[in-house]
C-alpha cells in the first residue's frame, strides 16, 4: 500500500489508498451546470421515480469525473492522463439531504514505454458503480 | 432504430466551440481540482455531449436521444485542453447492434483543431426498446 502525498513508485502491482468522495444533491446540480447535462433524472425526484428509478441518480459522468480526479492525483496532473474508460454498471443513488460515498481505489497493472496502465475500482454504498475502469498515464 | 446507411458514417459539426476558463473552473470546482490551468480528463464531455446530440439529431439517422442511457465512456487524449482552445466536433456511428430488445450504439466523437485531433471520445449508448 502506498500513500498519496508521499513519494511512490509506480510499478506493476502498486496499489493506491482508497479515497472517499461524497456526492449529494447539491454536487449533482453543480455537475449538471458544469457539464450541461440537465437531464431531470439527476435533479427531480418525482421525475426519477416516474421513470422507474429508486431515486435521483448521479450522472455516470460525475462518478467518472470524480474517479478522474483520483486518477489525476496519481498521474501528477491532468496533462499526464492519456486514456480513461469506464462502464456505468450501476447508478449512484442520491436521496435528498444526505451525502453518499463514492469510494475509489486503483492498482497499476502494467508499466512499459513510459506509460502505466491503471485499473480503477469505484463503489457507492458497497455496490460497484464503474466496471472495467481503466486508464493509461505518463510516468 | 439507427438507419443502416448511417452506420460507419461521420457527421461533421459546423460550428467551432471555444473553451472558456469559467467552464474549466466550474468543472474543476465540482471534483475538487485546484489546478485549473488544464482541463480535467473528462472535461471534453462538456463539448461533445451537446455537439454529438446536435450532429446526430437528424431523424434520417434514427437515433432517439430521449431513450438513451449512457452505457460506457472512453477518452483518448492526445493533447491537454486549455482555456481559449477552439474545436470543431465530428461524430461517427461506429456500430449498432440489438441486444435483449435494446439497441446498443457506439458513437465516436472527435474534437479537432486545424484538422488535428485533440481528444477522441467513444460513448456506448443504450437505446431502450
Amino acid at each position: 500500500m502506498v500513500n498519496f502525498g508521499g513519494a511512490w513508485m509506480i510499478e506493476t502491482g502498486t496499489t493506491f489508498d482508497e479515497k472517499v468522495f461524497y456526492i449529494n444533491r447539491a454536487l449533482v446540480k453543480s455537475y449538471a451546470d458544469a457539464s450541461g447535462d440537465q437531464n431531470p433524472i439527476h435533479q427531480n425526484e418525482e421525475f426519477a421515480l416516474s421513470v422507474g428509478l429508486p431515486n435521483v441518480i448521479a450522472h455516470g459522468m460525475l462518478t467518472m469525473a470524480l474517479a478522474g480526479k483520483y486518477l489525476t492525483d496519481i498521474a501528477g496532473g491532468s496533462a499526464n492522463v492519456l486514456e480513461f474508460s469506464a462502464r456505468f454498471t450501476k447508478p449512484v443513488i442520491v436521496p435528498a439531504d444526505i451525502d453518499i460515498d463514492l469510494t475509489v481505489s486503483a492498482t497499476v497493472t502494467d508499466v512499459s514505454g513510459g506509460r502505466a496502465t491503471i485499473s480503477l475500482a469505484a463503489s457507492s454504498q458497497g455496490v460497484k458503480v464503474l466496471g472495467l475502469a481503466k486508464a493509461v498515464i505518463l510516468v | 432504430m439507427i438507419s443502416p446507411d448511417s452506420i460507419g458514417r461521420t457527421f461533421a459539426g459546423t460550428e467551432s466551440v471555444t473553451v472558456t476558463q469559467s467552464q474549466i473552473d466550474a468543472f474543476c470546482a465540482v471534483i475538487g481540482e485546484s489546478d485549473t490551468t488544464i482541463a480535467p480528463p473528462t472535461f471534453s464531455i462538456r463539448i461533445t455531449l451537446d455537439q454529438s446530440q446536435a450532429i446526430l439529431s437528424d431523424p434520417a439517422i434514427g437515433l432517439d436521444w430521449t431513450r438513451v442511457v449512457h452505457g460506457d465512456q472512453r477518452f483518448e487524449i492526445f493533447k491537454p485542453i486549455k482555456a481559449g482552445d477552439s474545436f470543431t466536433c465530428s461524430s461517427t456511428i461506429e456500430s449498432s447492434k440489438a441486444i435483449a430488445g435494446n439497441e446498443i450504439v457506439t458513437v465516436r466523437s472527435d474534437l479537432a483543431h486545424n484538422e488535428e485531433i485533440t481528444v477522441s471520445t467513444w460513448s456506448t449508448l443504450v437505446v431502450r426498446g
